[in-house]
Formats: structure tokens, sequence, C-alpha cells
């Protein structure tokens, strides 16, 4: 089942190759009379983006573009467009009585737009909550800052996956809130397997990743531009409008791609919190690679969503070319 | 030029920081298109006092008024003042023209009326052109010219300055004080400055006011403030001054290192200890015998325009400043004439003022 599970002959001569020229280039530098380059101490950073970060993305490539026997091939990006191809395919071979049963499914689309709206509905309630969060962090005179930065930081200290199931014990039928519901003589409600828990456990997760780019930003900016605009006839409205909103954007560009960029991809929330009645493209993906052990279509799948994120991080750059955000495409 | 008519009162204001003492009743008064300078050391609560009147610090007492009316409540985007600060505080998202017409946007003009009056201060402040330009690509000298624009295109009746010319060198910071100088007489507008420089105080103002400690020593025009020190702090920090400790014999005569000199104090009474102070420049060198004292020089140096000698009379060591070289180690006499010895009572030790204010 598993046929995939080999890497290929040409990525093992890669890592040959690599390594082989690695030390060759050490040798040939400390042998120059002007000793070794700056450059070579970068090398051991060099060697792991390209194995951790270039090689997975090059070996996605590959599989995607190939079938399980290694030929060149498109129509693992043809179950992109219709789940049920490969299926179908069969179905086909197998004679025209089962023609009958060829359907085309929908499923991957259906989940990427599900994810892409799940994505966009978490970034602006981050967003939303965020900002003035940020903002009250920020401001000097409430004093809050260091209290709320740590607030928010210790739950970031526990295990992600150990957060979101802590939700369950809140949310279940027979969970705190319902317990609290019912004691207080309050019909208990379905809280848990609906979008808005699945919703909920994003927004709970990604908030501080919103919170603190904006805060920095805030926190950085000179708190004379604001007494200058005050002594220029700005009321706090116009202060906020004309000087704290615009100088605080590379800080929201980063909060939206540190929000937005593991939104899509999120998976395991909604398999907690949504109770498998909804799957978001990253559970759809992991179901290719571990469940189905179909390697070939899953690639095909990542490659998909991470050029859609390219696109929106390309867009966002465009929106504050020189700030915080632009650091991370 | 300067009218009577007060502009701005401060009444027994005081400001306390925590427990700190920062400002302790100060009264002054500032006239319509009059240049004041508050001038003292770092922490002598110059700033504050700037900040007061600007609205961004409330006194803990006392009371301010504008014209008349008091104004300590008022916000500063309704007080018809703008300030300059110290490190120009641009708006770094704005360019210069947008900089300049922050205040007269907020203000809602038509934006006919907003490009004429920034094109006119753009032409004043000698930056025609630069509309287009980001605040980062401009030099110190521009971006203060900016600033200075940005709160003059307002009309505001009074222009508060937080040491703008800090950051420049010592070329530049000369032609702006001149430049704004100028300005401030063809505008007429009120200008409250706040310098540390005793020169750039002495240049532009019409009043000066010397501050220490979070008080103030002494007001006056800058002739008087330099000629007729109120104590021997004021004398030591503007200009450069010998400061000995004497006893006045009776009235017109004095006695410090090791003579009586004639001067022309009276009404300190007989044999009280008074503090004197001699500027450099008015010590006289002659032969050693016709000087009412006489010294070894100890040491020579050469200032540009004078030279400045060190001169031991065995009880105290004068600074004097003198076009004539005398050679190191030869003996001279000294000479001081009646009217440029300073008489002033002993300084009070400080007593009200904790926390280090002082930081030169």
């Amino acid at each position: 089942m598993n046929q995939n599970l080999y890497l290929p002959p040409w990525v093992l001569w890669l890592f040959g190759v690599l390594f082989v020229g690695f030390v060759a280039y050490g040798i040939v530098s400390v042998r120059r009379s002007n000793g070794i380059k700056r450059s070579f101490f970068a090398s051991p950073y060099t060697v792991w983006m390209v194995l951790f970060t270039l090689l997975p993305c090059v070996l996605i490539a590959y599989y995607a573009f190939t079938d399980p026997t290694g030929a060149f091939t498109l129509d693992n990006f043809r179950n992109f467009w219709d789940s049920n191809y490969s299926v179908n395919k069969i179905y086909e071979q197998m004679g025209p009585d089962y023609a009958v049963l060829v359907q085309r499914g929908t499923v991957n689309i259906g989940t990427l737009v599900y994810s892409l709206w799940m994505a966009l509905l978490c970034t602006v309630i981050c967003l939303a909550i965020g900002y003035p969060t940020a903002y009250f962090m920020a401001d000097r005179q409430l004093k809050l800052g260091s209290t709320l930065v740590v607030l928010f930081v210790i739950p970031m200290w526990m295990n992600f996956l150990l957060r979101t199931v802590a939700w369950m014990t809140l949310l279940e039928d027979q969970g705190l809130i319902n317990t609290l519901l019912k004691a207080l003589g309050l019909p208990a409600a379905q809280l848990m397997y609906n979008n808005g828990a699945v919703l909920l456990g994003m927004v709970y997760n990604f908030l501080p990743f919103m919170i603190f780019p904006i805060y920095t930003a805030l926190t950085k900016m000179d708190n004379n531009l604001l007494e200058a605009a005050q002594d220029l006839g700005a009321n706090r409205l116009n202060t906020f409008w004309r000087v704290t909103a615009p100088l605080s954007v590379p800080g929201v560009i980063s909060g939206i791609t540190m929000v937005f960029m593991p939104s899509v991809t999120t998976f395991f929330i909604p398999r907690i919190l949504g109770g498998g009645n909804t799957m978001m493209f990253g559970d759809l993906i992991e179901n290719r690679f571990l469940t189905e052990g179909n390697w070939n279509v899953g690639s095909a799948l990542s490659l998909i969503m991470m050029v859609l994120i390219l696109i929106s991080l390309s867009i966002l750059r465009k929106a504050d070319p020189e700030g915080e955000g632009s650091g991370i495409v | 030029m300067v009218e009577k008519q007060h502009l701005i009162d401060l009444q027994h204001i005081c400001k306390d920081f925590d427990g700190t003492t920062v400002l302790q009743d100060i009264n002054l008064y500032i006239r319509k298109k009059e240049f004041v300078t508050l001038l003292g050391p770092s922490g002598c609560g110059k700033t504050t006092t700037l900040r007061i009147i600007g609205g961004f610090e409330y006194p803990s007492s006392g009371t301010l008024l504008f014209e008349g009316k008091d104004i300590v409540s008022t916000p500063p985007y309704k007080r018809k003042v703008n300030t300059i600060f110290q490190k120009y505080a641009l708006f770094p998202h704005l360019n210069v023209f947008d900089n300049i017409a922050f205040g007269l946007k907020i203000a809602r003009l038509p934006g006919d009326d907003i490009k004429r009056k920034v094109e006119k201060m753009l032409d004043l402040v000698n930056l025609q052109g630069y509309g287009k330009r980001s605040v980062d690509q401009l030099s110190g000298g521009q971006q203060q010219r900016v600033a200075i624009a940005r709160a003059l295109v307002n009309e505001p009746q009074v222009l508060l300055l937080d040491e703008p010319l800090g950051a420049l060198d010592l070329k530049l910071r000369k032609d702006m004080q001149l430049e704004l100088k100028r300005m401030q007489q063809a505008l007429g507008i009120t200008f409250l400055y706040v310098t540390h420089d005793q020169e750039e105080a002495l240049t532009m103002s019409d009043t000066v006011v010397v501050m220490r400690d979070g008080r103030i020593l002494q007001i006056g025009d800058p002739k008087s403030v330099y000629d007729e020190p109120a104590n021997a702090f004021v004398a030591d920090f503007i200009g450069e001054s010998n400061i000995m400790h004497g006893t006045m014999v009776h009235d017109e005569l004095v006695h410090f290192s090791g003579f009586d000199f004639p001067c022309v104090d009276e009404g300190f009474g007989s044999d009280q200890p008074v503090d004197v102070v001699v500027r450099p420049e008015d010590i006289m060198l002659v032969g050693e015998d016709i000087g009412q004292i006489s010294g070894v020089v100890q040491s020579v140096l050469f200032k540009g325009v004078h030279y400045e000698m060190m001169i031991n009379t065995g009880e105290t060591t004068f600074k004097v400043h003198s076009t004539v070289m005398q050679p190191q180690g030869s003996r001279v006499g000294l000479n001081i004439v009646p009217f440029n010895i300073h008489i002033m009572s002993p300084m009070p030790p400080d007593p009200c003022i904790e926390g280090g204010a002082e930081e030169e």
C-alpha cells in the first residue's frame, strides 16, 4: 500500500553531490591564502534550508507530477477538479455497465472554498478583536501592556493540540459550559461539532499572531507624533485615523499574513471541534497522505495550496512593500 | 515691536511628577510678538513649562491664562499654540506637502487654499519644489524647516520651540538662529523658545528667563542678564565668569583676593559676605607694579579671537581673556574697573529640590 515510501534515486544523488560540494568548498576555502571566506560560515544554514525547505518543495513538485510508478502525469491535478477521477478511471476500464457509476466529485474544490472562507472569517475576527486589544496594550497611560502580553503568551507555552482539546471539555454536551447552563436552569446548547466551534478554535489559536505584530507596530510609534497631531488641531479620533492607523498598517499586514496562512492550512482543529462534520483543506491533504497513502494526489493538492498562498502573500506584499510582513514572503 | 499686552500668563505654576517637584511657583508673562527664551541646564523644568503651555502636561497647581482666559483644562488641539518638537516629529507616512498641510486638512480648509498656503510656507522656509519628497529623504536642517513650516502654516498666536536646533551642526545652527529671528519679526508671532545654549538665548531673544531646579532665577533682556546676573549661578551659566567669595567692606568697596576693590554696588551693608563675579574679558592685564593685584601666568590657551590665561595671584586663580598674550610664567598686574565688578548676595544652598534634577 505504501508503495511511495521510498526516495527517488536522484534525491540520494542530490544529497551526495551537496555533501561532496560542501566539503570540497570548505577545503578549497581553507587552502586559499586569504583563509576561509565569511560566507562559508553561512553554509550550515544553507544546508539546513536546502534539506528542510527546498528539498521538500522539490519532492512535492516531483510527486505531484508523477504517478505511483514514477511516470509523468497530470492526473493528480485532475483529481483536484474531480475528486472521483481515479475511481472513475477504474469504472471506465471495467466496461460500459459500470459507466452509470461514474460521478463527478467536487469534494476537493468545496473543501478548498470552505477553507478559504473559514480562514477569511478567522482573519477578520482576529483583526476585529486583535487591533483594539493591541491598541489598549500599547496605551502608555493604561499600563496594561506587560500584563496582557504575559496573559496572551502563557497559553502559547502549552502545546497547540492540548489547547484545542481543552476546549472540548468546555464545549461538550456534558462540558463545563453546559453544566453551568443547566445549573442556572437554562437549556443546554449544542456547542460542539459545528462551524462556530471550529472558528472559535481557530481564532483562539491564531489571535496572538494578530495581536503581537500590531502591538509591536504601535509601541514602536513615536509618542511625539501623536502629540504633534494634537498640537496641529487633531482630536483623538482624527489622531487615530490620520496618524496611528496608517503607521500601524505594517503590523496589520504582518498580522493578517500570520493568521491567514496557518488558517488556510489548518487541520486537526476541525476534526476535534468539528467532529468530522467539517473538513478543511489541511485535513484533506493529511487524509490523502496518511489514510489513503496517495502521496501523488496529496502532493498535487499541497502544490495548489502553496500557489494560492503565494498569490495572496504577493498581493499583501504589494500593499506594504517595506513593512514587517515582507520578511515572511 | 513687542506689544505691552500680555498674551500668556503663568501664575504660581507648580508641577510634581510622582512626588518629585519639577516646577516651583513659576510666575511669568509673555507679551504679544515677544521672543522669550527659557534658558537653563537639563532638568531645570524649561521643557515642562513649555509642555504645560502646549497642553501636554497639566500643572499640579497654578493658573495658566491665554489672553486672560484660563486654559489649564483646554486640550492641546483647541489651543491657538503650535509646537516645534525637539526631534521634529514629522509624520513618516506623509510627504513634505502633506506634513505641512496636516493642520489645514484637520481644519477642513478648501483644497485650493491649502495648496496656496503650503506653497507659500515652502517659499518662506526655502524648500520650493520639495513638496513631493518623503521626509526621510531630507537632511536634518531641511526636516527642521518642514517642522517650522508645519507649525507656522496654521498661523498660531504663539509658537513653542523645544530646543529646535539641538540636532544641527554649529554652522547650520547659527544660520537657523538668524532665520528664525527673521521669521519671527516678519510674521509678528510670539515665540517661546527653550534652549540650554546661552549664546543662542542671548542672540535671539527679547527676554531671557533663566531657570534652575524648577525655579526662575532671573528674567530680563539679554544685555541685563549678561551684565547684571542676579546671582552666581546665572553669572556662571551665562558666559564665562570668575566667581569669588568676598566681603562687602562698606558701600562701593568690596574685599576679595586679598585686596579692597572699589565698586559701584551699594546697600549690602558692612562686612557682609557676598559673591563677586568678574567676566574674564573685564580683567585688564597691566604692568606688574601698576596693577591692583599681581599674579603669575599659569597657562595660556589660544581660543581664536583671544587668549585665555589662568593667572594665579596666590589667593585666587583668575580666568582672563585678552587679545595680547602674556607668556607662561611671567608676572602681570591685574586691574578691574569698578562697574565691571558684580556683587550679589550669596546663593542660598538648595533647600527644596530633591531627586537630582540636574544632570549636567
